[in-house]
């Protein structure tokens, strides 16, 4: 008989563009590479403002929030999403930063609870692996 | 030139290639492109130089557009420069004159660029930050102050609202005492592309075609020497399409354009000698020389064969290129420096007409002073130390080079047919067709990249565990504050008359669908805003939102 492998439910995560940038190559190849590796992603397009991108992750039930930002306003809307998600009650939704965020950054953004800065060159696997080593505070 | 090959010889050589075992890598090139190992006359069957080559600066130009290249003129060396005020951005464009810049180009903001004013709450965190803050013509006349427009020329990358910048310019030209007729530069004002690639988007396809095309047929009939569109594959390819995507997609669009101005009533050789290219510069040497060379060839021939242009000054594709901003990385980012170079190289190999190098800072921030100057001096070592100018087309008649050329041309020309197949540019773009094809070829090099198939510097391979950051440039939060306040100054300072009144007469011409120049000439002259004038036509227009793909 086959045995029946522990019964998993994908991660959910909601990838993001917010603000004006348009620059949407990377979000689009991690959000394939993410569904292919087997998670479940919602990816709502360009232009989301803070507080669509929170309605989303409640929406959505979401474990796992990616922000992608090339346009250098990522210490302007990030700290204002995490600051949403956290009035909204959803601080159990972990958040990731991907794009362009130069290095003096990335200790601030991680100071604001962002769990992860993922910047350019980065292989789509250090992504998954580090999704499926932190698994879901949402439906733990 | 495609002489016999001696098959004995050639025999004997496939034989030690053969016996020989296979490299670690498939030999591909960075589109994904299979390369053979060696190239002989046999890969140029029926090839005779004079009816499939030709010489510079004659029809089809695979050569040059000019007879003599770079012995003549060197190619314009071209640093795309702005970031905050209106103010700042004037005194960069100074600093680059004074070390030997040969032409200035724009940077716009990503809220004027989405045609939005600094003072939305939408550009919250956006004002200046990648390119210079425009809302009203007295923005214009800052960024220009103390520059001679009537002398320099001058590039503006800007494309929804690109009919109401271009207003601002000309009008400010009038302001200065400098006649239409001596302008020259470029404003991108090529909105095809964003709808494949760019996504700065504003209205829908249709009405963005529209006022690209006002634009082209306005600058046709009063600023002559300006290149009223920049056909731009730049922004294809940093999407993630291969090389012979951005040839396509480029080509595709220019024919676009030149169907809608007939449709308007133009004659094709009033217009095509002023449409102007924009190409990415990418890593894959060779494969970058081919797409230029291509791309003259396949554009010449249209223009002559299928529009019948009669004038040579339609047939010739001239082009301005930029290396790939893609390309660059954040891990030991003064390696940025060497593949700037040899993507220089490339465009040069390949004829461009104007350069951009990019700085090896530009995967942090916008370009450092000292970045920007060794990207410049970039340019000015290729022009002066290494020879590559002396001779036109140098690499013209490579077996490969030539093999490349050709495959690129026919690549292009199947995907014109697939457009075609599709209903033409308009319904292709509605069923995501360009979008797709890109997302798809760049998922493929992740993919390459991933297995170390694809080896990227200090990135994939040879990494480095210590990271010496790079001084970058940091935009002072200040500035949105300045701009949004001497925004809101003008709008307190101009008649609220003047302004509703020309709005108006915006909203009127573009429901009679009449060229918006004049009246977009008029609006600037009262002061409105980007935003304003935006919104007026977006209500006639409608407003589109970005597909998802």
């Amino acid at each position: 008989m086959v045995k029946c492998v522990e019964n998993q439910i994908p991660l959910r995560i909601v990838l993001a563009k917010v603000g004006l940038d348009g620059h949407d190559r990377g979000v689009k190849v991690v959000s394939r590479a993410l569904r292919d590796a087997g998670f479940h992603v919602i990816y709502p397009g360009l232009w989301q403002s803070p507080e669509a991108v929170v309605r989303t992750v409640a929406d959505e039930d979401a474990d796992w929030l990616g922000i992608s930002l090339l346009s250098g306003t990522h210490m302007t809307l990030v700290p204002r999403i995490v600051e949403m998600l956290r009035a909204a009650g959803l601080d159990h939704v972990g958040v990731l930063v991907g794009g362009i965020i130069p290095e003096t950054d990335v200790p601030k953004l991680l100071e604001l609870g962002v769990a992860r800065v993922f910047g350019p060159g980065t292989p789509m696997a250090e992504i998954i692996d580090f999704l499926r080593a932190h698994g879901s505070r949402t439906h733990a | 030139m495609a002489t016999a090959v001696d098959r004995k010889l050639w025999s004997q050589w496939q034989r030690e290639i053969e016996a020989a075992p296979p490299g670690e890598q498939p030999a591909t090139t960075v589109s994904g492109v299979p390369i053979d190992p060696l190239y002989t006359p046999d890969n140029l069957d029926g090839f005779e130089y004079d009816s499939s080559l030709g010489y510079p600066g004659q029809y089809p130009y695979t050569r040059g557009v000019h007879a003599t290249m770079y012995r003549g003129r060197l190619w314009t060396m071209r640093q795309f420069a702005g970031f905050g005020t209106a103010q700042q951005t004037n005194e960069r464009f100074k600093f680059l004159v004074a070390k030997g810049q040969t032409g200035l180009s724009t940077a716009f903001d990503l809220p004027t660029l989405m045609g939005l004013d600094s003072d939305d709450p939408r550009s919250l965190g956006e004002v200046g930050r990648l390119g210079v803050a425009v809302d009203t013509i007295d923005d214009m006349r800052q960024l220009f102050a103390g520059i001679d427009i009537g002398k320099i020329s001058v590039s503006m990358t800007i494309n929804a609202p690109a009919a109401v910048i271009m207003a601002f310019y000309l009008a400010n030209a009038q302001d200065q005492g400098v006649d239409w007729r001596k302008l020259r530069g470029t404003i991108q004002n090529d909105t095809l592309k964003e709808f494949h690639a760019q996504n700065e988007i504003y209205f829908p396809p249709e009405p963005s075609v529209r006022l690209a095309i006002d634009v082209i047929e306005f600058c046709t009939r009063h600023v002559p020497q300006w290149n009223p569109v920049s056909i731009s594959g730049y922004h294809i390819r940093e999407a993630g399409s291969t090389a012979a995507q951005e040839l396509a997609f480029t080509l595709a669009d220019g024919l676009h354009y030149v169907d809608q101005c007939l449709a308007r009533g133009l004659q094709v050789d009033e217009f095509a000698p002023r449409l102007s290219f924009f190409f990415n510069a990418h890593n894959d040497l060779f494969e970058e020389v081919a797409k230029y060379r291509a791309a003259r060839a396949v554009w010449a021939d249209r223009l002559r064969n299928h529009y019948g242009a009669r004038n040579e000054n339609s047939w010739k594709l001239r082009f301005h290129a930029q290396t790939a901003g893609c390309s660059l990385q954040d891990k030991q980012p003064e390696v940025n420096l060497i593949r700037v170079a040899y993507q220089a190289l490339a465009a040069v190999l390949g004829g461009c007409q104007s350069l951009h190098t990019n700085s090896m800072d530009e995967t942090l921030a916008l370009p450092s002073e000292h970045a920007v100057t060794l990207a410049l001096r970039t340019q000015q070592v290729l022009a002066h130390e290494t020879g590559v100018t002396n001779t036109v087309d140098p690499l013209g008649g490579s077996y490969f080079v030539e093999t490349l050329t050709r495959q690129m041309a026919q690549e292009a020309r199947g995907y014109f047919d697939r457009i075609e197949a599709l209903g033409g540019m308009l319904p292709a773009i509605e069923r995501g067709f360009f979008r797709r094809e890109i997302a798809d070829a760049a998922f493929a090099f992740q993919r390459e990249f991933d297995a170390k198939h694809k080896i990227i510097v200090g990135v994939n391979a040879y990494q480095e565990a210590e990271r010496k950051p790079l001084d970058i440039l940091t935009i002072d939060h200040a500035v949105e504050t300045e701009q949004v306040a001497q925004t809101r100054r003008v709008r307190k300072e101009r008649s609220g008359e003047e302004q509703r009144r020309t709005l108006d007469a915006v909203r009127r011409a573009a429901e009679a669908q009449e060229n918006l120049l004049p009246t977009l000439l008029d609006a600037a002259r009262a002061r409105a805003t980007v935003g304003e004038v935006m919104v007026a036509l977006a209500e006639v227009y409608g407003r589109c939102d970005a597909a998802v793909v």
